[in-house]
């Protein structure tokens, strides 16, 4: 069961606790995740289901290289931190 | 007479009652989020806001008897696998709700009806109080939809909609850049109207091309469906066939460039604008900020100035930021750099609410 993460600024929209969530790739565990939590869907993901543009992964500390299909690899201890660019104004 | 206002800016929303004799805030929701739109549908008295959370993407709140709840927001089809297509300046077209850029109320006669217009250029439907949006495909797919290009913004995007009140079915649009569509069967089938306009930055052949117009805004007068009024990049223009075809009016002081129009619910002949210089600037001329009526069905326009800055005033009113409520008399707009001002008079004075507002994208009658 690979751990996942949300970015704390995530949580003022939607809430996004700390989940943990079978899959070998970030697609299926994020799959299972949203399953379990589906307004949190489209705040990560966009409408053809790829990653939104300034969001980002990270599996184990390395940013993950396929931001469409979301077929990077995931190992069953990894973490996979859910977070986005920060900006303001 | 509507007693309240929707004003939809960059850090929230803010409700604005009719206290008294004047008009203040009453209430704010969503401080210090980007709302970028808000609807109140008579039908049903629900109110939905657009918020823009940026990173987090575009979402829809509704209210319920005790605050919000967020429900469905449009969401394009999954795009084709190996299709490509490019916006104007070369990149992947999204097939994303980038932005909500119109949501207004379906017919009488239809509760629960919403439409929702988008950037990048697509059309929604709910038959359900936007519950779920069923995506209009006809438009998306026609052949002309591809010519669609960006205006202000990068992606084209549909801004207005206007639901006929003799026949629900008839719904016209307008694109900005993409002219006018129109609908006589609730979506299925698509045509262009909008001849008559000029886009004069565009090559030679495509000046009059319909398809190319960068239609600001398009109003339909309530009583006189016949009559459509639109705010253009290039300038005023009117029609009196349904928006099929329209005439340029060209001796509107002092500018006739703009992004607002509203017409009097009753009286065709009667509109208002709110001018800008034209076009790259984007400010009051001198410094002044005015509101333009045509009393005549645009053969001459009034300066309408009490009430409002007339020194060095710089607030650009966006398409969707000025108002009017059903009784024709009250009008409300509100500008980019914060100020929103409320008329009981036609717009002959105006009263200010407030000139410390974040900038403001969108004002409606409740």
């Amino acid at each position: 069961m690979a751990r996942v993460v949300f970015t704390p600024n995530i949580q003022r929209h939607v809430a996004c606790p700390e989940a943990e969530a079978p899959g070998a790739t970030v697609r299926e565990v994020l799959d299972a995740v949203f399953a379990a939590n589906p307004q949190a869907r489209s705040y990560v993901l966009d409408d053809q289901a790829a990653l939104r543009r300034h969001m980002t992964i990270f599996i184990d500390g390395v940013m993950i290289s396929d931001r469409k299909d979301l077929g990077d690899a995931v190992g069953d201890r990894s973490t996979i931190y859910v977070f986005q660019a920060l900006s303001g104004g | 007479m509507s007693d309240e206002l929707l004003v939809s800016t960059r850090k929230g929303l803010f409700t604005v009652a009719r206290e008294g004799r004047g008009w203040e805030i009453a209430k704010v929701d969503f401080l210090a989020d980007n709302v970028t739109l808000a609807l109140s549908d008579r039908r049903s008295g629900r109110k939905y806001a657009a918020l823009d959370h940026g990173h987090f993407g575009v979402k829809v709140h509704r209210s319920t008897a005790d605050g919000w709840e967020e429900i469905a927001t449009p969401a394009y089809p999954e795009k084709p696998e190996g299709l490509e297509e490019n916006d104007m300046w070369g990149r992947p077209l999204p097939w994303s709700t980038v932005r909500i850029w119109a949501l207004v109320s379906g017919g009488a006669d239809e509760p629960g009806v919403l439409w929702c217009g988008t950037l990048p250029g697509g059309l929604f439907r709910s038959k359900d109080d936007g519950q779920s949006w069923q995506f209009v495909r006809a438009l998306w797919d026609h052949p002309l939809r591809k010519m669609w290009a960006g205006g202000g913004a990068d992606l084209p995007g549909i801004h207005s909609i206007l639901v006929d009140p003799r026949n629900s079915k008839q719904v016209s649009i307008a694109v900005s850049t993409g002219g006018i569509w129109h609908t006589g069967d609730a979506g299925e089938t698509w045509t262009q109207r909008g001849h008559g306009m000029r886009a004069e930055y565009m090559p030679p052949e495509q000046v009059s091309e319909p398809n190319a117009q960068d239609v600001h805004c398009l109003a339909q007068c309530r009583a006189a469906p016949h009559r459509m009024w639109v705010q253009h990049h290039n300038g005023v223009f009117v029609s009196s066939d349904e928006g099929h075809n329209f005439t340029e009016l060209t001796d509107v002081k002092p500018s006739a460039f703009g992004f607002a129009v509203v017409v009097h619910p009753r009286e065709p002949d009667t509109a208002w604008f709110v001018p800008e210089i034209k076009d790259e600037k984007r400010i009051p001329v001198d410094g002044k900020l005015v509101v333009t009526r045509t009393r005549d069905g645009g053969k001459t326009f009034q300066t309408l100035t009490k009430g409002l800055p007339q020194s060095h005033a710089y607030d650009v009113v966006y398409r969707h930021a000025l108002a009017i409520d059903e009784s024709g008399d009250r009008l409300a707009m509100g500008s980019t750099t914060g100020g929103l001002w409320v008329s009981e008079d036609q717009g002959e004075s105006w009263a200010c609410v407030s000139h410390t507002l974040p900038p403001v994208y969108a004002v409606q009658f409740g």
